[in-house]
């Protein structure tokens, strides 16, 4: 068998084991998903409490809107974000890490399977709890552009793959508290990333951290698609900051991994089950 | 018959400087301390010391040592999972920090503790594995069932989480794991600690049919004495990260007078070389 097709099937191999451990943590996974609707509808019935609270002048299915896809796409991103960072903490957890390491494949590989496995999962996930969001506040779609949201949603999960592979090495180097410590990562992107308010309403210093993060794009991107329905073409300046994002994080992120796995091989860290 | 594995003068240490947190790097008078074996230091350990000795291919060849004598950290750094601090390694003439992928194609390693996904069950798991060797999912489902039949798994605990089945059982799986990548170099890390007599000899048996049908190469860790005596053809007896011995166990006995008239065992030679007695039973935990 060649080389290739060898890489493909383990590609594979990380998919058909996640799918398998979704189906054996099904009740987990029902629990997860029904916090997640919760989540995001008390979120954007924040919409029309702002319009309770504040009258007439507040466009209240307008903010509605714009919370449900700040919840959205911060949902879809996240989830990619925690899939891959991960791909080191389960084996961690399962005792298995030895054993995945020593296999014959290519790190590039098993992430490729991790990520693939994180994009289909997140998407389902996410579709799930916009169909009940929309149907719950009688969302009105007809204008808004699916197509253009979805390729700004998939463009910005470049940019997410890089950077939660750079996340992932944290559970490597630090067994106790690596998967704690990816926390960091995901609460300052939510925070100067304008999930749930415009970033120009951060202080400087915070709208200047906005710019290199990629959610900030991906959210004003399908904003813009969702709430005025702006074509596919204007979407552009929204997809290739992302895509250069990504094209510099992914190789970025793999050989720091990579680093990360020689020093853990070097001074023992991965026999130690935290 | 050429050389499987070749061991040249290995070297590993454990709690080196370099781990000292980067603060405290910074306060060179901390870092130097934490060479020392100081209260609250890292202490510096040497897990395996200049090891040196050549596995011929087709070999049984054990390594028999005590608790934390470095036995798994060998293992370790010949299944690339370790980086040596001297010395070097050759598996078929690759080197496992130069060529791992090359390493790895050879190799599959059964470790004391058989991890798995626990919730998944034996041919799931046993699927996630043959994957990462390139085998395809209808050729492993065949090659599962035959496996399992034949270290003796009930053909209904196949589909069952692993975390219903007994430790014994759990070690049965993780030897057909091993085996369902046909490895040419089989690194057994204590593979039968925690099992039954009878699991055990039928894992004994399975390694000698490996040998004599597949011609597979097998280094062997353990405590067990009679184990290392009855699997096999040469055994290294390693103290203190040091190989003490390396002979036939025939020829090792000959290191050690008898006692109370009778000839000398494997235990008799480990005792007269390190003044201490092995320990059974007891689950190694070193290396880390």
């Amino acid at each position: 068998m060649s080389t290739t097709v060898q890489q493909i099937q383990a590609t594979y191999a990380f998919m058909e084991r996640n799918v398998n451990l979704v189906k054996r943590y099904w009740a987990w996974e029902l629990v997860w998903l029904v916090y997640s609707i919760a989540n995001s509808l008390s979120v954007s019935y924040i919409g029309l409490g702002m319009e309770s609270l504040a009258g007439a002048e507040v466009d209240g299915r307008f903010l509605v809107l714009y919370l449900v896809i700040g919840t959205l796409v911060w949902r879809y991103l996240s989830l990619i974000f925690i899939w891959i960072t991960e791909i080191i903490q389960i084996e961690r957890w399962e005792g298995t890490i030895e054993y995945t390491l020593m296999a014959p494949i290519r790190r590039v590989v098993h992430m490729a399977g991790q990520t693939l496995f994180a994009v289909v999962y997140g998407t389902i996930f996410t579709a799930i709890i916009l169909f009940v969001t929309v149907n719950l506040f009688e969302i009105d779609l007809s204008k808004a552009n699916l197509v253009g949201s979805v390729l700004v949603m998939a463009a910005g999960s470049i940019s997410f793959i890089g950077i939660s592979v750079m996340a992932s090495v944290l559970p490597l180097l630090f067994p106790e508290r690596g998967a704690q410590m990816t926390h960091i990562v995901i609460a300052i992107l939510l925070l100067v990333s304008g999930v749930y308010y415009p970033v120009t309403v951060l202080p400087d210093a915070l709208q200047k951290l906005s710019v290199i993060s990629p959610a900030t794009y991906v959210l004003e991107g399908v904003r813009q698609a969702m709430l005025e329905g702006t074509n596919t073409g204007a979407l552009w300046p929204f997809i290739w900051p992302v895509l250069i994002m990504g094209v510099i994080a992914i190789p970025i992120g793999l050989w720091v991994f990579e680093q990360a796995e020689r020093y853990a091989k070097r001074t023992g860290k991965l026999a130690r089950n935290g | 018959m050429s050389d499987a594995i070749i061991v040249n003068k290995v070297y590993k240490k454990f709690g080196k400087p370099a781990e000292t947190p980067w603060w405290k790097l910074l306060l060179k008078r901390d870092a130097n301390k934490s060479k020392t074996n100081g209260k609250g230091r890292r202490r510096l350990v040497t897990a395996v010391d200049h090891v040196s000795f050549k596995v011929k291919e087709g070999e049984i060849f054990g390594v028999l040592g005590p608790n934390g004598s470095g036995k798994s950290t060998l293992i370790r750094l010949i299944a690339t999972l370790l980086l040596p601090d001297g010395g070097g390694i050759r598996v078929f003439g690759h080197d496992p920090e130069k060529e791992p992928i090359k390493v790895q194609r050879l190799i599959n390693r059964v470790s004391v503790e058989a991890s798995f996904f626990k919730k998944l069950s034996p041919m799931e798991n046993l699927l996630y594995g043959a994957r990462l060797y390139g085998m395809g999912g209808k050729e492993t489902r065949k090659k599962v069932v035959e496996i399992l039949n034949r270290l003796g798994l009930e053909e209904n605990s196949i589909f069952r989480p692993m975390e219903e089945m007994s430790r014994g059982m759990q070690q049965k799986v993780a030897i057909a794991r091993a085996l369902l990548s046909r490895p040419r170099i089989l690194l057994l890390d204590e593979p039968t600690t925690g099992l039954d007599p009878v699991s055990k000899r039928e894992v004994q048996a399975v390694v000698r049919e490996l040998r004599e049908q597949d011609g597979t190469t097998i280094l062997l860790t353990t405590h067990d004495m009679m184990e290392a005596e009855v699997l096999c053809e040469r055994v290294a007896i390693l103290h203190k990260g040091k190989v003490v011995a390396l002979d036939t166990p025939e020829k090792l006995k000959e290191l050690a007078p008898g006692v109370d008239g009778k000839p000398p065992t494997l235990e008799d030679v480990f005792i007269h070389l390190t003044g201490r007695k092995l320990t059974n039973g007891e689950l190694e935990k070193e290396g880390a």
